[in-house]
């Protein structure tokens, strides 16, 4: 039966900004479902806030709103756009709590809108622990022993039927947010508590802990007609206990037998007929007791989600896509498996012939004293995928992949220390973001796989495997690169051994072991996945590496055109420079290039098979960059829109004889150089905040007492702001530059003067060589000192003369000239008293090229890609900056929940996962917008709670004044209130926290505030007010760290952010 | 020391890579690829396998080891086994006896450590090819192609009377629970007669838990003979080779048809008792082997995710007007099913068995008793 005609107009729900959790496989998923929809003839209208998406590009939907995922916004795009259907499967945990929301509410049966994908009864059971639970009792389905709680009551009840440990997750929270294992029945009330509070519904589960169990997944998909296919089976290296996402996972599943897989594969069909998901993907997760065998059932997901897009990713089926064709009523076999060009149907289950891994990556180093420990609650921001042909291959791929300084199982513990055993015992047992090379290092010092198996519970298979890698590391000790022959080369490379690991065993060069190994003639073969393991010929370019003896890379003689993408996500390099990737690469495809992607992130659009001519699923290196290069030998590598990743290899791609396209690696190197930047700023009479390098404290002492306090410090050549802080006095430089040294690896120390109380700028511009057109100028809402990747901003400025814009306008042009940048730019500069400051030059894609793009029509990317194979800016009538008729506010979304413990307080080091956009005639109702949007509404009653810096005490006064006047009632510390109290505020006085009983905190706990407004500067101030900040962070109080946030809401406290929706098509069209 | 070994083509092609399981020893066959990625040991005890040599895609063979109970068979039928990687540790709960070990005790050689997925590219283009195995470390490349040439090739081949059982028996065991191995079966409702052409256990047991009492009998059992120990229904097995020689069989099986006694044939026994009802088989050039192929019920339009290991078809277009198609392929849309339209007997391509494999064609089993149950209540 082929597709519905009862259904014209068809409601999309994106998952929003990206979260710990929630990242950008569902920009990924919900791209694929708009193009399915709409290749199908439907009208597709979409809805999501993130502007860095590439599912809200102007042209993927017929209509886009860039607005709120809440219920009330969307009720009123159902409104104006009449969909028939809603599908709600696309956008995660958010578009399904919406999609909920709009039932629960009555607006889908107002306007009979029909949920499509997954009903909400099947949402809901489910969600619901007690009915899920149920659900699988009445088809023999094992659930581990479990019970639901609604109040600490009832909690302890269950406690004492399912004991200790025990795993605690709150119901509707997303990568299980407020989780955790408790051993005692002091964590157990600490979990409890948070957990009742982060669930929506107030609701918690808590189960037997099944913790060392083996964890497994299977990603199914069903028909209307009840056909039922697995995609990909994924077995966790990590076992139960550690939520999937910080979980590595390898697929397909490594120790099941066949009986065993089909009773699994069986038992995750059942959940889906049981739980009633009609069509579409769906995820069910698995334990299995690695001595018995004894199974049970951890959770599904009716809907895509991070594992659909790995196994997505990980097989060449396109989950999402399928989904959204089943949704509208086709069935498995009536639609076609691309990867064989449609020889095949989607009715089949892929055939793997290799190896997939996917390791995540963490930030915690971002956030001090916050528990590094891994549990049910994921914390992982980004991961990276490698396939090979056996597990040590995709193993030490991915590990290289990840980009965090290693290049396979390189030592981690100091095995000199003399609690290096203990600090050893201590990583494996308790699982920390580094534990795999602890299990390197365990084997290193004479572990057996048994004793490791006893502290982590890592099969014996993996352990087996990783011990293979490390005893031909330990027999590659004391001998040359001269003595490895062709053959022992080879069975290195295919072990998965990167040129840079073996010339560290080899104690060579990574130079010296890549040119042994071509002379050897060991280069890698390249193979395609294909679906099918070989039984059916492919023309689906989809690639990657291995050192075997067929090569099927099969390179055309096109002209072609290699973009270098970004690697794993992590914070301060996310989906924006996945944006510019696929934007380059769809662009230069429409200009008849070939383009080839090199890529090994999964959650990626980039990564999706039919984005460009050809996919190279690779690590992101030297090493594997330069194979691809030789192989297709590319007219151009586009290496600045993938962020830092590739940026770091231009210049010894170069020196290797790689094209590169666009500004220069020189030129790119000029601005990142301070001396060679000094020089251009000294020829264009720019001012700079007054700057100095030191490379030892000595000097650094000296230097800023040359330039004076207070002093934004940071190490040289990094990305979003990475150990970069404000210091205030010679202690804070002392404190900070024993930590700096450490992370910048010997490179000098920047300081530069602090400009506080200035406006900060980001401007985006696009060069040719000759002409330079301005993207766009953003304004930020909070001040100088908030990483630009952590400020909120406005775009067009709204505080700014005209005549400050255009002197932006011209530095800015100046800057592109000098630096001979060809494509894109990104310029931040300070504003204070009419004078311009210049901060920083990139001559590279930035984080707001995707949301400059959004609010003005012009995709930077795409214009800058042509820019670099020669497409003149006048060439494409590209000549002058848009400004348009209406105000686009971009907020961020930050991580600090995940972090328990962690200081929420804005810095110059960025700490956001991701951001959204906000749009409205004028900035309030689109900062109102944007605010609600990233899930921190404004507050618009209650009590407030201010404590406030020195420095920010002559703005107080106006602050309360306005405060008072939109009624709400105001508390404040010390001094705060002192200033308030003297300028005529009614204001009450309330304890610090060392000011005696009772004090903020206790007031904070006891819910008695709505809004917690505090700024803080200086190291002793800011760890003496961090318990407020981190208490507000953990009772969920909204809370402001700058003043200019605070005015910015107030501003906005009288505009409805729930009333106008506005189209991005709609907008764009105003612009003249 | 690892030895090596070498797998040599008719095509000219040779692969050298190490050697695992019996060593020093020598075996020609078609060599054919299947591409499940689990169930190594069933496959290698599965009789269709006779004559075969079997490369698996999937590149880790060996990870979960091998144990008493996933066999299919009491022999390893397959001639020799061609993986890309062999794992250096069995890991599962039920593990008994490392890959290589299982293999050398039925004297059957390994190769691994070969482009497994440039093997199977091979064989997609030139078709299932005739081969050489060998771990004896004296064996050269010339003399290895010289035996692949020299292997006859599986085409007019009757090796189902070479698989069979040489007596009859009785099989009572069911299917297999985690945790209790397989179980007895309870009742015995249906008298049942197999035909063993090369069965596997898997069969026996679907058969035992739908209540069936099953008498096991040779390949080249007479119908007379069948017919005497009265039975509700005739099950037709799968098994190796060409079934066009097997005449003997499709005689037995002719009369069945004609005195309409419930049939169920699979794999094989479907060939069989195509081509007894007047259909045509042919080879095919590389055949179906693994455990995800689309078969579509032609009347209600379900699709079932099957386990297939076949090397010959039967022709559509050779159907008698009593000889209904029933299921087809949606991989090569060759076709996978047939039923009589005027005897209640039915065929199906693939192994709904499984083991290994997808268990959602089983329903068909329900459909060989609801036969024998019709038969019974119209005598």
């Amino acid at each position: 039966m082929p597709k519905r005609t009862d259904i014209k107009t068809i409601l999309i729900l994106g998952a929003g900004p990206i979260v710990i959790g929630q990242a950008c496989e569902f920009d990924y998923s919900g791209t694929q479902a708009c193009r399915a929809l709409r290749e199908e003839g439907y009208r597709v209208v979409l809805v999501n806030s993130n502007p860095a998406t590439i599912m809200t590009d102007p042209d993927l939907a017929d209509v886009t709103y860039i607005e709120p995922i809440h219920w009330r916004v969307v009720e009123h795009i159902i409104e104006k756009e009449h969909p028939d259907a809603i599908l709600p499967t696309m956008g995660g945990q958010t578009a399904l709590n919406c999609a909920l929301d709009l039932d629960k509410h009555g607006i889908l049966a107002k306007y009979g809108v029909e949920m499509i994908g997954a009903k909400a009864d099947a949402i809901d059971k489910a969600e619901n622990r007690e009915r899920f639970d149920q659900a699988m009792k009445k088809i023999g389905l094992e659930c581990p022993r479990a019970g639901i709680a609604h109040s600490m009551d009832e909690a302890w009840g269950v406690q004492k039927k399912v004991g200790f440990p025990c795993i605690i997750r709150p119901s509707f929270t997303m990568g299980g947010t407020g989780g955790g294992i408790a051993y005692n029945p002091e964590e157990f009330e600490s979990i409890c508590i948070k957990g009742l509070e982060l669930s929506p519904t107030h609701e918690l589960l808590i189960d037997e802990s099944l913790i060392g169990w083996k964890e497994f997944e299977m990603e199914v998909v069903r028909d209307r007609k009840d056909n039922c296919i697995i995609v990909c089976s994924i077995e966790n290296l990590d076992p139960m206990g550690i939520h999937t996402g910080d979980s590595i996972t390898v697929a397909p599943a490594q120790t099941l037998t066949d009986k065993e897989y089909q009773l699994m594969r069986n038992a995750a069909m059942a959940v889906l007929r049981e739980i009633g998901v009609e069509t579409g993907g769906s995820n069910v997760q698995f334990g299995i007791n690695p001595d018995t065998g004894r199974m049970v059932i951890i959770e599904m997901n009716p809907r895509v989600s991070r594992s659909s897009a790995l196994a997505s990713k990980a097989t060449g089926f396109p989950i999402a896509k399928i989904a959204a064709k089943l949704a509208v009523g086709y069935t498995l076999d009536e639609l076609g498996n691309d990867i064989t060009g449609d020889k095949t149907p989607a009715s089949f289950e892929p055939a793997l012939d290799y190896v997939v891994t996917k390791v995540p990556r963490f930030n915690f180093e971002k956030f001090p004293n916050s528990d590094d420990r891994l549990t049910t609650q994921m914390k992982s921001v980004g991961e990276v995928m490698a396939i090979g042909r056996t597990f040590q291959e995709s193993m030490q791929k991915a590990l290289r992949g990840l980009e965090t300084g290693k290049s396979g199982f390189d030592p981690r513990l100091n095995m000199d220390s003399p609690d290096a055993r203990t600090k050893l015992m201590h990583e494996l047992e308790n699982a920390g973001a580094h534990r795999i090379w602890y299990v390197g290092d365990a084997f290193r010092i004479g572990m057996t796989v048994d004793e490791i198996f006893a502290l982590t519970k890592i099969d014996r298979w993996f352990l087996t495997q990783i011990k293979e890698i490390i005893d031909i590391e330990t027999s590659l000790e004391g001998r040359t690169l001269k003595s490895v022959d062709a053959d022992e080369m080879r069975d290195l490379k295919a072990r998965g051994f990167s040129d840079l690991r073996l010339a560290t065993l080899l104690h060579t060069t990574e130079d010296k072991v890549r040119a042994r190994r071509w002379s050897h003639d060991v280069y890698p073969t390249y193979k395609r996945v294909d679906t099918c393991a070989a039984e059916f010929a492919t023309s689906t370019a989809y690639m990657y590496s291995t050192y075997e003896q067929e090569c099927e890379a099969n390179p055309t003689n096109r002209r072609k055109i290699i973009v270098l993408g970004g690697g794993p996500n992590r914070i301060g390099q996310g989906i924006e420079f996945d944006y510019c990737c696929v934007h380059a690469s769809m662009v230069l495809r429409e200009d008849g290039f070939e383009t080839i992607m090199v890529n090994c992130n999964p959650e990626t659009v980039s990564t999706d098979y039919d984005i460009s001519d050809r996919l190279y699923f690779e690590p992101v290196t030297l090493e594997d960059v330069l194979e691809i290069a030789r192989v297709e030998k590319p007219e151009g590598v586009i290496v600045q829109f993938g962020g830092q990743t590739p940026l770091k290899l231009a210049r010894k791609l170069e020196a290797e004889g790689v094209p590169i396209i666009g500004t220069s690696p020189a030129d790119i190197d000029r601005a990142e150089d301070r001396k060679l930047f000094q020089e251009v700023v000294n020829r264009l009479k720019l001012l700079q905040p007054k700057n100095g390098t030191a490379t030892s404290l000595a000097q650094a002492v000296a230097t800023a007492k040359d330039i004076g306090y207070p002093l934004v410090v940071r190490p040289s050549y990094v990305l979003g702001g990475r150990a970069m802080e404000v210091v205030y006095d010679e202690e804070d430089l002392r404190h900070y530059f024993a930590e700096a040294v450490k992370v910048s690896n010997r490179s000098p120390v920047l300081l530069d003067k602090f400009l506080d109380h200035a406006i900060e700028i980001d401007v985006d511009a696009v060069a040719d060589g000759t002409d330079v057109v301005i993207g766009g100028i953003m304004e930020h809402v909070e001040e100088c000192g908030v990483h630009s990747g952590d400020a909120s901003c406005v775009l067009p400025p709204w505080h700014l003369s005209d005549a400050i814009k255009q002197q932006l306008v011209k530095i800015s042009i100046d800057l592109a000239l000098a630096l001979n940048v060809k494509g894109l730019m990104n310029v931040q500069l300070a504003v204070r008293e009419d004078k311009i400051y210049l901060i920083e030059v990139n001559p590279r894609a930035a984080r707001t090229v995707p949301f400059v793009s959004k609010a003005t029509g012009l995709p930077l990317a795409k214009v800058a890609a042509r820019v670099m194979t020669g497409r003149s800016l006048k060439e494409q009538g590209i000549t002058k900056q848009i400004i348009p008729p209406y105000y686009s506010v971009k907020e961020v979304v930050l991580p600090f929940a995940k972090f328990p413990g962690s200081d929420p307080l804005l810095g110059p080091e960025m700490r956001s996962t991701g951001e959204v956009m906000g749009t409205a005639k004028l900035f309030p109702e689109a900062f109102a917008k944007a605010e609600l949007a990233a899930n921190c509404p404004i507050e618009r009653t209650g009590t407030i709670l201010l404590s406030v810096k020195k420095s920010d005490k002559d703005r107080l006064a106006k602050l309360g004044k306005l405060l008072e006047q939109h009624g709400f009632v105001l508390e404040a510390t010390t001094g705060t209130y002192n200033t308030l109290h003297e300028a005529g505020v009614k204001v009450k006085h309330v304890n610090k926290v060392y000011e005696g009983r009772p004090n903020i905190l206790d007031y904070i706990k006891s819910g008695r505030y709505s809004w917690v407004i505090n700024t803080t500067e200086g190291r002793q101030s800011v760890i003496d007010s961090r318990e407020l900040r981190r208490n507000a962070l953990r009772y969920a109080v909204a809370y402001t760290t700058t003043l200019n946030a605070a005015f910015a809401a107030i501003e906005a406290l009288p505009e409805d952010e729930y009333h106008n929706v506005h189209s991005l098509q709609e907008l764009h069209a105003m612009i003249k | 020391m690892v030895s090596s070994a070498i797998l040599a083509l008719a095509d000219g092609t040779v692969f050298k890579g190490k050697a695992f399981g019996a060593l020093d020893v020598t075996t020609v066959g078609e060599v054919v690829f299947n591409t499940s990625m689990t169930g190594y040991q069933e496959i290698l005890t599965d009789p269709s396998y006779a004559s075969q040599i079997v490369t698996l895609t999937y590149p880790h063979i060996g990870n979960y080891g091998t144990n008493e109970e996933d066999v299919e068979s009491s022999n390893i039928w397959a001639m020799g086994l061609i993986i890309r990687d062999l794992s250096c540790i069995a890991s599962n709960f039920r593990s008994s006896s490392p890959l290589s070990d299982f293999l050398a005790k039925y004297r059957k050689p390994g190769i691994c450590g070969i482009d497994t997925r440039m093997l199977t590219r091979i064989i997609r283009e030139k078709g299932a090819q005739n081969g050489c195995l060998s771990t004896d470390p004296k064996m050269t490349e010339k003399k290895a192609l010289e035996l692949a040439r020299a292997f006859a090739g599986i085409k007019g081949m009757d090796l189902a009377k070479e698989v069979t059982t040489d007596k009859i028996y009785n099989w009572t065991e069911g299917s297999w629970e985690l945790g209790q191995g397989y179980i007895d079966q309870a009742r015995t409702e249906w008298n049942v007669v197999a035909y063993d052409f090369g069965i596997k256990r898997n069969i026996l047991r679907l058969l035992a838990d739908r209540g069936c009492k099953i008498t096991v009998v040779p390949a080249t059992t007479p119908a007379q003979n069948v017919i005497k120990m009265n039975p509700d229904g005739i099950f037709l097995s799968n098994g190796p080779g060409d079934p066009e020689p097997c005449t003997y069989a499709q005689d037995a099986i002719r009369e069945f048809l004609n005195k309409g006694i419930p049939l169920f044939g699979i794999c094989l026994g479907h060939q069989l008792m195509s081509l007894a009802s007047g259909a045509k088989t042919a080879k095919m050039k590389f055949g179906h082997h693994g455990a995800n192929h689309p078969v579509k019920d032609i009347q209600s339009g379900r699709v079932f995710i099957t386990a297939q290991n076949h090397g010959f078809a039967v022709d559509e277009t050779s159907l008698p007007d009593n000889l209904k198609p029933t299921h087809r392929s949606l991989f090569d849309g060759t076709l996978q099913g047939v039923e009589r339209t005027d005897v209640p007997a039915f065929s199906f391509q693939g192994h709904p068995e499984a083991s290994p494999g997808p268990h959602d064609p089983q329903p068909l089993f329900d459909h060989f008793i609801d036969l024998m149950r019709a038969y019974r209540h119209k005598a």
